[in-house]
C-alpha cells in the first residue's frame, strides 16, 4: 500500500498532500455509514451485555462490575438441559421444515406456470397475521377437547387421555409452522434461477428422473437449502414464544429463562450471560457447518 | 540554514503505512472505548433515589390543593365499564370538577414495574398520580424505595368509615400508610365436577395422582411457592427458607410425576373451560365471570388447608402532580354506593361490606350480593392466608432460585 502511493505520488504531478489524504479516506468514508451502524447498533450493545454479565449486585443496591467470570461456568451448569433442549428443538424443526417445503418450493419454481407469484404470496399470507395471534391460534385447534381432538376423541379414534398442547411436539410443530415461509423462499429462489439446460442435458445423457433430481438439481439448489438451513435454525433456537404458549412444565427452552432472568427476576448478569452464551455457541454451530458444506455456495447464492 | 536532509527525510518518511496506522488507530480507539466502557458503567441503584426518611409529609401535604385533574392508570376490565364510559368516574367528575384521564395501562405487576422504575429511579414523576399495583415484590420495593407518598388519612374520612376487615390492618402496609384496597382476591382452586368425578376440599387434590396430566398450576412462582406450602400444612406468611425448599421438593415431584398438565398465566381459565385441565389453581373473580360467560359447571372452591388473599391496591407514586385528587377519588370510592356500582361490574372481593345491601336492593343483582366470593362470608375470611412479605432482595432472590426451577424445567 505504501508503495502504491509513493509511486502515485510520482507519477501524478499535481498531487499535493491534500489529495492524498482524500484518496486515502475514501474508501474509510464509504465505509462509515456501514461501520458506524454496526458500531452503534451491534458493538455497543454488545460490550454492554458482555459488561453486563460480569457484574453482581440487584436492582436495589444497583450492578457494579466486578469481573465475576465465573456466572458462565455457573449458567451453563444450571441451564444446559435448557441448551440442549433449544439446539434438539431447533435442528428438528429445521428439519422437518426442510423435508416440508422442499418439494413444495420444487412444486412452485417448476410446475408453478404463471400461478408462480400467486403461490408464493399464499405461503406468506399467513404471516400478515401477527406470529403471537398464530401461535394462540394453534393452541385454540389443538385444545384436549378442541375442534381436531375433541372430535377425533368423541369418535373412539383417539384415547380421552391423548393430549398435544404442553409436549415437546407441540413446541417443534410450533416452531416448525412458523419456519415453513422462511425455508420454501429461498430453496424457491435457487431452483427458479437454476439453469434448465442442465436439466435438459442430463435427460439427454440418460438420466432417469431420480437422478436428474439427485445429481443435477439438488446439489444446484444447495445454496438455497444452506441459506433456508441458517434463517430457521438461528431464529428457532432463541424462540421462546412457541415454547411459553404450546409447551408444558418440561418444555422451557432458553428463551424462556432469559426473558425470566430479565424481566421478571431483574437478573441481568445471569440473562446477559445467557444472551452471549446462546450466540456465541450459534456462531460456533454455524462457523462448522460453513466449513462443513461451504461458505462458497452461500455467497453463490446471494 | 543547513538542515540535514536525512533528518528531513527521516521526519517525514512514512514509516507505517496509512491504512495499517489507521487500522491501529482505530483498533486501540476501540480497545481503550470498550474497556472504559466496561469499567466505568455499572448499572445504578435505586437506594437513595426514594424521599428522604425525614421527611415532613405533614407540612406537604398541607400545601397541597386540588387541582382538578387526576392521572390514573389501571388494569384492563377493572372498573364498572357501559358503552366505553365508565359510569363511576362521570359521576366522581359531575361531583367534583375533577377530570380523570383513565387508563389501563398495567398488564403485570412486574412489567409495569420495569416501565416505572427507571423513571423513579431519575427521580422524575411517571405520569400518574394513581396507579394500581397487587401486594408482591414490586410493592415491597416501592415501599422500601420510598418511591411512595405516605396517604393523608385525613383526607380519607369515608375509607375510615367504610372499609371492611379485609382491607385493614394487612401485613404488607400496616396501618395502610402508603396504600388501600382497589379490590382483594382468592387465590384458591377451580375444577370442572364433571371431569372430576368428585367434590374436590383440599389442596391435596391438586397432588393426586389420579388427575395426572390434568393439573393446572399457576407460572407465578409466588402463588406456586405459597400452594406448595398450604399443602404442607405451613402458613406462608410465617414460612422460612427451609419450608421453601420442602415445598419446592413436593412441587418438583409433583411435576416429574406428569400430574403438572402446564403452568399458567391467565390463561389457565380457558384451559380448564376447554378441558385441558380438570383441575387448576384459580383467581375467584375468574371464575365467578366464567360461571356466567356459557361454564356454569366450573367450580371455585378456598381449600380447608387455606385460600391465598391477595390485594390489588391504590397508590401515589412519589412526585406525583395530582396528589389531592387522587386521594379525592379513593375517598369517593369508598362511598358504599360507588362500590356497589364498579363491584357488580368487577366481580372481585369488595373492599365495603355495606355494599352489599345495595347490590341486592338497588341494583337488584342477587348473584353478585349473594356470592361468597365477592362478600366473603366469615367461614371464607377465616380459611385465607396472607403471601410471605419479602425482607429484602436477598430473601426475594433466595426464593425465586427455589420456586422458578420448578416452572422452567
Amino acid at each position: 500500500v505504501s508503495t502504491h502511493a509513493a509511486a502515485g505520488d510520482r507519477r501524478v504531478p499535481g498531487g499535493t498532500t491534500l489529495a492524498r489524504l482524500r484518496r486515502g479516506a475514501i474508501p474509510y468514508l464509504l465505509g462509515l455509514p456501514a461501520g458506524a451502524w454496526l458500531a452503534i447498533f451491534f458493538v455497543v450493545p454488545l460490550g454492554a451485555v458482555l459488561s453486563l454479565s460480569l457484574m453482581t449486585g440487584n436492582t436495589i443496591d444497583g450492578f457494579t462490575l466486578t469481573w465475576n467470570f465465573g456466572v458462565y461456568p455457573d449458567v451453563i451448569d444450571t441451564y444446559s438441559t435448557q441448551f440442549g433442549r433449544s439446539f434438539l428443538y431447533g435442528g428438528l424443526s429445521t428439519a422437518i421444515a426442510l423435508v416440508a417445503m422442499y418439494p413444495v418450493a420444487y412444486w412452485i419454481a417448476f410446475r408453478g406456470g404463471r400461478h408462480k407469484s400467486t403461490f408464493l404470496f399464499l405461503i406468506l399470507l399467513p404471516f400478515f397475521v401477527s406470529f403471537v395471534i398464530r401461535i394462540l391460534t394453534w393452541q385454540f385447534i389443538l385444545a384436549d377437547q378442541g375442534i381436531v381432538l375433541g372430535t377425533l376423541k368423541d369418535a373412539g379414534l383417539l384415547p380421552e387421555s391423548l393430549h398435544v398442547l404442553s409436549t415437546p411436539t407441540a413446541v417443534v410443530a410450533g416452531l416448525t409452522y412458523d419456519a415453513l415461509p422462511f425455508m420454501a423462499l429461498p430453496i424457491y429462489v435457487a431452483l427458479e434461477r437454476l439453469d434448465r439446460a442442465h436439466v435438459e442435458a442430463a435427460a439427454d445423457l440418460y438420466a432417469s428422473p431420480w437422478q436428474r433430481f439427485f445429481k443435477v438439481i439438488l446439489p444446484l439448489s444447495a445454496p438455497g437449502v444452506y441459506a433456508g438451513i441458517l434463517l430457521v435454525f438461528i431464529t428457532n433456537v432463541g424462540d421462546y414464544v412457541s415454547a411459553a404458549i404450546l409447551g408444558g412444565p418440561s418444555t422451557t427452552m432458553i428463551g424462556n429463562i432469559i426473558q425470566t432472568q430479565y424481566v421478571g427476576n431483574a437478573n441481568y448478569p445471569v440473562a446477559s450471560a445467557l444472551a452471549l452464551i446462546l450466540m456465541a455457541t450459534l456462531l460456533i454451530a454455524m462457523f462448522l457447518y460453513a466449513r462443513a458444506f461451504g461458505a462458497r455456495s452461500i455467497q453463490e447464492y446471494v | 540554514m543547513g538542515i540535514d536532509q536525512a533528518l528531513v527525510r527521516g521526519l517525514t518518511e512514512s514509516r507505517f503505512s496509512r491504512r495499517s496506522l489507521m487500522r491501529g488507530a482505530l483498533a486501540a480507539g476501540a480497545g481503550a472505548g470498550l474497556a472504559g466502557a466496561l469499567a466505568a458503567c455499572g448499572v445504578a441503584g435505586t437506594r437513595g433515589t426514594g424521599a428522604p426518611a425525614s421527611f415532613d409529609w405533614k407540612a406537604w401535604w398541607a400545601e397541597q390543593r386540588k387541582a382538578g385533574v387526576l392521572d390514573w392508570a389501571n388494569w384492563p376490565l377493572y372498573i364498572d365499564t357501559s358503552h366505553g364510559e365508565h359510569p363511576s368516574i362521570d359521576l366522581f367528575t359531575k361531583r367534583t370538577g375533577i377530570t380523570v384521564n383513565y387508563r389501563p395501562v398495567i398488564q403485570d405487576n412486574a412489567s409495569f414495574f420495569a416501565q416505572i422504575s427507571p423513571v423513579l429511579q431519575s427521580e422524575q414523576g411517571i405520569g400518574y398520580d394513581l396507579v394500581v399495583i397487587s401486594d408482591g415484590w414490586e410493592l415491597t420495593q416501592l415501599i422500601k424505595n420510598r418511591w411512595l407518598i405516605p396517604l393523608d388519612h385525613a383526607r380519607l374520612p369515608n375509607f375510615r368509615a367504610h372499609a371492611g376487615r379485609i382491607a385493614l390492618d394487612l401485613p404488607f402496609d400496616p396501618k395502610n400508610r402508603y396504600t388501600v384496597t382497589w379490590q382483594a382476591g382468592i387465590t384458591g382452586i377451580a375444577y370442572d365436577p364433571r371431569r372430576t368425578g368428585r367434590e374436590i376440599r383440599s389442596v391435596k387434590d391438586l397432588f393426586d395422582p389420579a388427575f395426572k396430566g390434568k393439573v393446572g398450576m399457576m407460572v407465578d412462582n409466588t402463588e406456586i411457592g405459597s400452594v406448595g406450602m398450604l399443602a404442607l400444612g405451613i402458613d406462608p406468611a410465617k414460612s422460612t427458607p427451609a419450608d421453601w425448599r420442602r415445598a419446592a421438593d413436593l412441587l418438583t415431584r409433583q411435576r416429574d410425576d406428569g400430574i403438572v398438565r402446564q403452568y399458567y398465566d391467565q390463561s389457565y381459565i380457558k384451559a380448564l373451560e376447554d378441558g385441558d385441565t380438570w383441575i387448576s389453581q384459580a383467581w375467584s373473580g375468574d371464575v365467578f365471570v366464567a360461571n356466567y360467560s356459557g361454564f356454569p359447571h366450573l367450580k371455585f372452591i378456598v381449600p380447608e388447608e387455606g385460600g391465598m388473599l391477595w390485594h390489588d391496591n391504590c397508590m401515589i407514586p412519589l412526585h406525583a402532580s395530582h396528589p389531592v385528587d387522587a386521594l379525592e377519588w379513593i375517598n369517593f370510592y369508598y362511598r358504599p354506593p360507588i362500590q356497589a356500582m364498579i363491584e357488580d361490574w368487577v366481580n372481585y372481593i369488595c373492599p365495603v361490606p355495606a355494599a352489599q345491601d345495595l347490590v341486592r336492593t338497588k341494583l337488584d343483582d342477587p348473584s353478585v350480593a349473594n356470592s361468597p366470593l365477592i362478600f366473603p362470608t366469615e367461614a371464607i375470611m377465616r380459611r385465607l392466608r396472607d403471601y410471605y412479605d419479602f425482607k429484602g432482595v436477598d430473601d426475594h432472590e433466595e426464593w425465586t432460585s427455589i420456586f422458578d426451577p420448578i416452572i422452567q424445567s
